[in-house]
Formats: C-alpha cells, sequence, structure tokens
C-alpha cells in the first residue's frame, strides 16, 4: 500500500516557500521552451498556409525560390496550354510574377526591413482564392499602384491606405490593403508585374515564376508530367503549399534546435532546483520517513511517495509556465525570412499540442529531481533517521 | 515470566540468544551488546533501564527489526526475524510491532485519525473497518473528540496518546516503546503510564519498554538493567499498580 497521497499534498502546501521556488525554475522554463516552439510553430503555419493545395509554383529547374529562377515569356505561354490548368472564361487562371526587394521603416524601431515587392498579373485573385481585399481596391493594370498585405500595413511606416511611397525609382499610390488570412503574403507588396519590371527597368517579359491554379488537387501529377515531358520548357513544379513548408524549414528548424538548447540549459538548472527541494524535503522529514518506514511502510512506497511529489511541483510548475505563456497566443512579431530576405511578420501559435509537451518538458524535469532525493529518502537506515531531530 | 539466563520457555513470545551487536567507529570496534538471552512471555510489560550509552535503544531497534545483531538471534512467535530480508522485515513489523517513541514521532501534516490510520493502510480492511478500528482507538486513548486535530494542535500528552492509538491500532504482537514519557512532564507521564499499565493488563499486550524513569519502570511487572551490552534481572515491582 502506497503511503497517503494527502500526505503530500500537505507536505508541498506546508513547504511553501522551497515549493514556489521549485515551482518558478519549471514554470520558467517551461514558459521560455514554449515560447520557442510557439515561435517555431508560428513561422512554419505563416508559411504553410501562404500555400494552396490547388495551385502550383513553377520556377527555372534547380532553383531554390523565386529570387534565383528565371522564366520568359515564351515558356509562360507553352505552359498555359498544359493540361490541369484551370480556366475562367476561356482564360487559363495563371499568374506570371516577379519578385523585388525594397526597404522601408518599421513602425516598432524606425528603421529600414527588407519588405518583398510581388508583381503579380491583374487575375492574381483568381488563382489565390484565399486572398481578398480588405480595404480600398485592387490596383489598375498598367498604373503605379500597390495593394499591401495587412502585417505590411501595421509593420512599415507610411503603409496607409491612400498614402505615397517611394522606391525602385518611382513613386507609388496605395489603392487598397488585402488579407491574406494570416499567410506570408499578408507581409507583401503587390503590384502589376509589368510596371515593376518598367520602374525597375528590368526587362520585359522576363519571370521569376508562375503560380497556377489546377481544375482540382489531384491534377497536380498530370501537369507535373506533361511539364516534364514538353522539351521545351526546363522547369520544376511544386504544389505551392509545399513549396512553403520548404521554405519554411531552415528557420523553423533553426529556432526549435536553439530554442530547445535554450530550454535544456534552464532545465538543468530547474532539475537542480527540483533536487534541491526535494533533497531539502527528504532532510527535513527524515524523521517522517523512518517512523513510516518503521510503521511497514516499504523503500518502494517511500520512492513512489517522494516521486509522486516532484512530480506534482513539477506539473504545478508546467500548468504555471503554460498559464503564464498563454496570452502570447496569437501576438505578431517578424523575422527576416532567409529564403526571401525580406521582413515577414507572423504570430506565436500556442497550440494544445506545444502546451502538452510542455507539461511533459516538466515532468521530466520532476522526474529527473525527484528520484535521487527519493532514493536517499528510502536507504537511509531507520534506527539512525529515527534518532534525527 | 521474564527470563535473561537463556532457559525460557521453547514457546516463549520473544526469544533472543546470544545477541551481539558491534559498531565500528574509526579503526575501533565498540561492542554494544554482548552474548545477551532474553524470553518474554505474551502478555508481559518489561522495562529496561541503565545507563545512557548502554545498548537499550539499539536493543529495541534489534527486537524491533529496525537493525541487524551482529551475531545471535531474535525469535519472535515463532519467526527467525535475524536472517529475514530488508522488504520481509518491513512486512514483519508492519504485523508485529508497534513502536512508541520519546518524541511521538506523528507526522505534522497528518490529522490524529490520519496517523493513527496510518497502519492500518497496510491492511486489507476497508475504508469504513478502518474508520471503525481508528475510532475504537481514539476512545481507548481518551482522544474521541480530538480526531481531526493536527499534532500541533494537541499538548505532549495528548500527541503521545495518539501515538500510543497508532501503535496498537492494527493490533500488533508487542508493542515496543523508547522513553515514552521522556518528554513530559509528570502529569502527562502518569496519564500515559497508565494507559500502559491499562494496555497490559486489560489487553494484555506485550510491552517493552525503554525509560530512565523509575517511576515508569515501577509500572512494569519485570524490571532489566542493561550495563556494558550485558542484561541483568533487577527488582520486580510486583505487578501494575
Amino acid at each position: 500500500m502506497a503511503i497517503p497521497i494527502t500526505y503530500n499534498l500537505r507536505s508541498v502546501r506546508a513547504r511553501w516557500v522551497s515549493t514556489i521556488v521549485a515551482v518558478l525554475g519549471i514554470a520558467g522554463t517551461v514558459g521560455v521552451f514554449i515560447a520557442m516552439l510557439a515561435l517555431a510553430r508560428g513561422f512554419h503555419a505563416t508559411l504553410v498556409s501562404s500555400g494552396s493545395p490547388d495551385n502550383v509554383i513553377i520556377r527555372r529547374a534547380g532553383a531554390t525560390g523565386e529570387i534565383d529562377s528565371t522564366m520568359a515569356l515564351d515558356q509562360v505561354r507553352v505552359i498555359q496550354d498544359e493540361p490541369g490548368i484551370a480556366h475562367e472564361n476561356g482564360q487559363p487562371l495563371i499568374s506570371p510574377e516577379v519578385v523585388v526587394i525594397a526597404a522601408f521603416p518599421l513602425k516598432s524601431t524606425g528603421t529600414d526591413a527588407n519588405a518583398q515587392v510581388r508583381g503579380v498579373s491583374a487575375d492574381v485573385l483568381k488563382v489565390r482564392t484565399n486572398i481578398h481585399i480588405s480595404q480600398g481596391r485592387f490596383f489598375q493594370p498598367g498604373l503605379a499602384e500597390l495593394v499591401v498585405g495587412k502585417n505590411a500595413e501595421s509593420s512599415y511606416s507610411g503603409f496607409n491606405l491612400g498614402d505615397t511611397v517611394r522606391f525602385g525609382g518611382g513613386t507609388w499610390k496605395i489603392v487598397g490593403v488585402f488579407d491574406a488570412g494570416g499567410s506570408a503574403f499578408d507581409s507583401e507588396i503587390w503590384c502589376d508585374s509589368r510596371v515593376l519590371d518598367q520602374i525597375y527597368k528590368r526587362p520585359e517579359n522576363i519571370f521569376q515564376s508562375l503560380t497556377v491554379r489546377l481544375t482540382s488537387p489531384a491534377a497536380f501529377t498530370q501537369l507535373k508530367d506533361a511539364l516534364s515531358a514538353d522539351p521545351r520548357l526546363t522547369v520544376q513544379a511544386d504544389r505551392e503549399i509545399d513549396y512553403y513548408a520548404k521554405q519554411s524549414q531552415l528557420l523553423t528548424t533553426l529556432i526549435t534546435v536553439l530554442g530547445s538548447i535554450v530550454a535544456l540549459i534552464m532545465g538543468i538548472g530547474a532539475v537542480f532546483g527540483a533536487l534541491n527541494t526535494m533533497y531539502s524535503a527528504v532532510s527535513e522529514r527524515s524523521r517522517e520517513i523512518a517512523t513510516m518506514r518503521a510503521i511497514g511502510f516499504g523503500s518502494g512506497s517511500v520512492i513512489l511517495s517522494f516521486v509522486f511529489e516532484a512530480l506534482l511541483i513539477a506539473f504545478i510548475g508546467g500548468v504555471v509556465g503554460c498559464i503564464v505563456v498563454l496570452p502570447l497566443n496569437g501576438v505578431t512579431t517578424g523575422t527576416l525570412n532567409w529564403q526571401t530576405f525580406s521582413h515577414l511578420a507572423f504570430a506565436f501559435r500556442v497550440t494544445p499540442l506545444l502546451l502538452g509537451i510542455g507539461i511533459l518538458f516538466a515532468l521530466v524535469m520532476g522526474l529527473i529531481g525527484g528520484v535521487p532525493p527519493a532514493i536517499r529518502a528510502a536507504r537511509r537506515p531507520v534506527a539512525i533517521a529515527l534518532r534525527e531531530l | 515470566m521474564v527470563r535473561v539466563d537463556g532457559n525460557g520457555k521453547t514457546d516463549s513470545l520473544i526469544q533472543v540468544r546470544g545477541l551481539d551487536k558491534t559498531y565500528r567507529r574509526g579503526g575501533e570496534e565498540i561492542h554494544v551488546l554482548q552474548g545477551l538471552n532474553l524470553d518474554v512471555e505474551k502478555g508481559d510489560f518489561v522495562a529496561f533501564m541503565g545507563p545512557s550509552g548502554s545498548g537499550k535503544t539499539t536493543l529495541l531497534n534489534l527486537l524491533g527489526g529496525l537493525d541487524v545483531p551482529s551475531r545471535g538471534s531474535i525469535t519472535v512467535a515463532g519467526d527467525e526475524i535475524t536472517h529475514m530480508s530488508g522488504n520481509k522485515l518491513t512486512h514483519w513489523r508492519a504485523r508485529h510491532v508497534g513502536f512508541i517513541f520519546q518524541m511521538y514521532n506523528l507526522i505534522p501534516v497528518l490529522t490524529a485519525f490520519q496517523n493513527i490510520e496510518l497502519p492500518l493502510l497496510l491492511t486489507k480492511l476497508s475504508k469504513s473497518e478502518r474508520r471503525q478500528h481508528v475510532e475504537t482507538a481514539l476512545s481507548i486513548v481518551g482522544l474521541a473528540d480530538r480526531a481531526h486535530h493536527y499534532p500541533r494542535q494537541l499538548s505532549g500528552g495528548q500527541e503521545q496518546r495518539v501515538a500510543i492509538a497508532r501503535a496498537l491500532i492494527a493490533d500488533p504482537t508487542f508493542l515496543l516503546c523508547d522513553e515514552p514519557t521522556g518528554d513530559l512532564d509528570r502529569k502527562s507521564a502518569d496519564e500515559i503510564l497508565n494507559l500502559l499499565t491499562r494496555l497490559s493488563t486489560e489487553f494484555s499486550k506485550t510491552i517493552l519498554m525503554v525509560t530512565h524513569d523509575p517511576m515508569a519502570a515501577e509500572r512494569a511487572q519485570a524490571t532489566l538493567h542493561l550495563n556494558k551490552g550485558v542484561l541483568v534481572e533487577g527488582a520486580h515491582a510486583g505487578g501494575p499498580a
């Protein structure tokens, strides 16, 4: 029979000062751990949600991203006739696009940050159906007008509807704000691709990528096979969703690894905190433990009791850590997207899974911090411990 | 009746034969108990007296299975405990021994009721049976109205009575009392001794008690003196007062 749980619950309460120290140590570690994972998860989710399963992004074969890709108009014309591409009113749903990087001052720091300016076709909203104009209107083809993502609008100075901004040697008017549902496009600035080429003095009819809408997600293989088989084309096609997932991989992995290292270092500290708390608990209650063992509770019961107590403290710490980090959920932050060299705004995502991982991490710390003191408690000779004051 | 010559009845409740206990301190061997014999019958109330360091508590620890002898044997109700493993000894203690300590050794975060209930958690009794047993024990020690008090809310005498209730709750084969009145004033000490005497006479409990207090020793049926590791019979009190 185990030592009653009441004993542990009341002992934890009676020794509340050292309990709080251990709880705070574990809570801090769990909080940082979850925050870092929520950061990585938010970054990943933002990029992944940019892609649609109905869309395919086509680039030059071998290009790692849009920046290092080129695609001529004659290739675009060949592709638009390939099978699997959706049409509306007889026109293929495609958006040949160009991308440039421009620096704008951030509202938060006043320092410049790179923004991705995307030259798109007038049909882009028919291709990317999850994006809609939330304020103002879409740009007029042929005019130096901009529509900006909602995060770009809130991140950069002078990016309000109706404002005029200068970049690339031209003057642009912001005529609309679009909502891309929290995806990476929300951090972008869109304009007519032909106007962008002219202002940047880029060769006309050269694009960097072509995004096409499929008749259905299942049509991807048909299109990809057709592109591969066509000797006129040297392109690669990826589902948009896979392309953005891959883009997020490097930074997501980096944040996760760095976060885990930080959490590990903090975790070692928290484990020592738990060890200290439990060793002092064992030391202070040496005679109580000896009494219970004299009465007939075995070593196993004592170990179980103290490990339970350590896990209880760790669990409380884990829950506190989760509660502390919960308000971060949805808070928007930004970082440089290493794939596009532009600023990307994204929100922390504190998911139930992450909270579960945080609690599990806390329990592991509790276990590591609880087992050695529990073993010491069980091994101490009863006759000697009974004489201790 | 208690004997220390090793010629007691073969069916004595407690039989100790040639018991040695030696400690090693530094390079030196300290012989605490030397060739000790003891026979205790069921229902005996025995007091052990002797100067500090004479080995009284060591003897009690050995009899209670809290320590192992260097040599010799201890047999209780037919079970030789000297060669039992740690786990087996733990189970044996739960079944056969009720401990009463000088400092009461109650668990401070548990109520009187919960402290007394502890040994019953090692039995197969149901919750309601345990409650019934604890209530009976509390009434025997006169603390029925203190069941839900914590040790800090009780006087020293009351704490010791709770400890006695805890010791006898599982109906052990014998009670081991280590200076049960050592931390109490005279009045409380007398109350505790009255209670122990009642347990001996009314409930036929076998009680082995270590004490420095001659008045406590007088309550026992027999007093044994321990000196330099050897037991000698003292004056008989002639039964309970």
